[in-house]
């Protein structure tokens, strides 16, 4: 059994059921991407496998026990999160943000210690962020703020990793920088890592196991991107045609989106071509 | 020991108990912390000695022993000590209060001042004088009961949908309204003498209370302190957001609570034994905050800083304006009143650049 793992868990807000019967496991070891139409529950998702969200039926199962049971510090020894809404107080500096992830390893008594020191450094220099230790969190680009708030997450030193769409905000090659460190955290240090992405090429580059949902929170597929990343996946999930061939620069599979099909002028003239070539392709 | 050259963490480590209790500090926090504590020492000395009657301190020190005349022991005993220990009791627990919910609604108008809870007290206090026809302890737990009552009016109405920060602090703002005007209402239902009574319980004084005052609210202080203290460190991490604090292993529903209630609790506490001083919880954690260079809230200084502003107002107004002092709650209600100005300009630059 994994590790962590969802099972026929109904997850919501207040009366309002974003899924209902979802059932996911995270393979140990794994670089996990979750993907899915907006509002499908992919965040909901990951918030209960962090034990933020109670599910209102069905359980998360961390190391073969409900999440629920657990004491907070405990389930945060075991799984870090960076969720997509977090805010910096105002006047923080870089190091100190990055120290609040030791939280779970600390007490009221021992508030510091050499360890936390340690994984603290460690940390930033994982994420490039050593130099900016003294600078104001308000003070950074996006980029750099992203780097920090992933360096805060690291810091908490979790087997498991969960990050909620790590790359939102981001220029691409900010994205490409985020993306290569979360595969080198899963590759050289072992993480287990869980991340929600839109952009269903990257997921498929850097994935190991790739969760695709459907709207309503249902499990379309779930396994290797390249052995379920196809047409009739995409057009399941997000209703859009397409092709997917494979990526160049690593082979694995690339979706292109098709022109939708428009009989009017909707594009300036030039539409009536466009149409053609997709027909003709499909 | 051998710390790395630079730490990237500020602030600095105290250990005690022969490294086993380890405590981070902001850098400037104990700076803060002592200067506020020597105020309040210098402040207790010129608050026990000066006055209508004045003593010196070896004649204070006698008495404080038991050894001082009728006269002496009614001075330092019944009128001076008392209204110290007040100053220093009240200042604090408005000063925890404030930070505390400053922090929780992340608003600096998030204070219990503002947001109703201290005007809550006071209602509950009017029925019980104006109502009830209570005695001093009567007044006391009506306070109480008021406060808590408001709190968890506030809190239920601004629960839900929405940012929960701004809801709170426009609800608590208009629940105070209300209140302001149903305890006008009470003062013109009441009799002449109660209603005077009244309102000079209204204007919040350290005059003309005792040790049931005192006793009752060193016990809550006693109670509730340690409780905000140690879920202090939770604040920082809920200024982040509830899923991220989640996430580092704050179990968020549960320290919410007990650090709102513990926090309405001080406020209460300290309206019931003074009655509304305002302002105090507002400024003082913002004072301590700024002074300390800190970027989350800091509890301590903010308690002996609040501890330290209300003694001095206190001593201010009773010297300065002997014989017929102030009540310090006009002291405070005017500095305040300056102190909310200046923040309001600040905050609305703030959001138009």
């Amino acid at each position: 059994m994994p590790r962590l793992l969802a099972r026929d868990v109904t997850l919501g807000y207040e009366g309002r059921t974003v899924t209902s019967g979802l059932s996911v496991a995270i393979p140990d070891g794994s670089f996990t991407v979750i993907v899915g139409p907006n509002a499908c529950g992919k965040s909901t998702l990951l918030a209960a496998l962090a034990r933020v969200l109670r599910p209102s039926a069905g359980a998360v199962l961390l190391d073969g026990q409900q999440i629920a049971n657990y004491r907070s510090k405990e389930v945060a020894r075991r799984l870090g999160l960076l969720p997509q809404t977090a805010t910096a107080p105002g006047g923080i500096t870089v190091g100190d943000l990055v120290a609040r992830g030791r939280y779970p390893h600390q007490q009221l008594l021992r508030q510091w210690s050499d360890t936390d020191e340690e994984a603290v450094v460690e940390a930033m220099a994982l994420t490039n962020t050593s130099d900016l230790a003294e600078r104001l969190v308000d003070e950074l680009s996006g980029g750099q703020r992203q780097r920090v708030w992933l360096a805060m997450a690291l810091a908490q030193q979790t087997p498991i990793l969960l990050l909620d769409e790590p790359t939102t905000y981001l220029d691409i090659s900010h994205q490409v920088d985020v993306l290569e460190l979360c595969a080198r955290l899963h590759a050289d240090l072992g993480r287990t890592l869980v991340a929600v992405l839109h952009d269903l090429n990257q997921a498929a580059r850097y994935a190991t196991h790739l969760v695709a949902l459907r709207r309503g929170g249902e499990v379309a597929a779930s396994g290797p991107p390249a052995e379920i990343l196809t047409e009739e996946l995409v057009t399941d999930v997000y209703g859009l045609a397409c092709r997917v061939l494979p990526d160049p620069e690593t082979g694995t599979p690339m979706v292109v989106p098709r022109r939708p099909a428009r009989s009017t002028t909707a594009t300036n003239g030039r539409g009536g071509s466009a149409d053609g070539v997709v027909r003709a392709d499909g | 020991m051998s710390a790395p050259p630079r730490s990237p963490v500020t602030g600095r480590l105290v250990r005690l108990a022969g490294g086993r209790v380890t405590l981070r500090v902001g850098p400037r926090s104990v700076a803060v912390g002592a200067a506020s504590s020597v105020v309040v020492v210098v402040g207790a000395l010129v608050s026990l000695t000066t006055g209508e009657f004045p003593l010196t301190l070896a004649e204070v020190g006698e008495t404080l022993a038991g050894q001082g005349s009728r006269a002496t022991e009614f001075v330092v005993l019944t009128l001076r000590l008392p209204r110290l220990l007040l100053a220093v009791g009240v200042g604090a627990a408005l000063a925890v209060s404030g930070a505390v919910l400053q922090s929780l609604s992340r608003n600096a108008l998030g204070s219990p001042d503002v947001i109703g809870f201290t005007t809550g007290a006071s209602t509950g206090a009017l029925i019980a004088i104006v109502g009830l026809g209570a005695s001093t302890l009567g007044v006391s737990v009506g306070a109480l009961v008021g406060g808590v009552v408001t709190a968890l009016l506030v809190v239920a109405l601004s629960a839900g949908r929405g940012t929960q920060s701004l809801r709170l602090v426009l609800i608590g703002i208009g629940i105070g309204a209300m209140l302001l005007a149903i305890n006008s209402w009470l003062i013109t239902r009441a009799v002449l003498q109660t209603a005077v009574d009244a309102q000079s319980w209204l204007l919040g004084d350290l005059g003309n209370r005792g040790w049931p005052q005192v006793a009752a609210l060193g016990g809550l202080v006693a109670l509730l302190l340690p409780a905000v203290l140690a879920y202090g460190r939770r604040l920082a991490l809920l200024e982040l957001g509830d899923r991220p604090a989640g996430g580092l292993g704050v179990d968020v529903g549960r320290s919410r609570t007990v650090l709102l209630l513990a926090s309405v609790g001080l406020a209460a506490a300290a309206t019931a034994a003074a009655g509304p001083i305002p302002f105090l919880a507002l400024a003082a954690p913002q004072i301590a905050r700024r002074l300390c260079g800190a970027a989350t809230p800091v509890l301590v200084p903010s308690a002996l800083l609040g501890a330290a502003m209300l003694l001095v107002s206190d001593l201010a107004v009773t010297r300065l304006f002997a014989p017929v002092p102030l009540p310090v709650g006009v002291a405070t209600g005017l500095f305040g009143g300056l102190y909310l100005c200046a923040l309001l300009v600040r905050m609305w630059r703030g959001s138009t650049t």
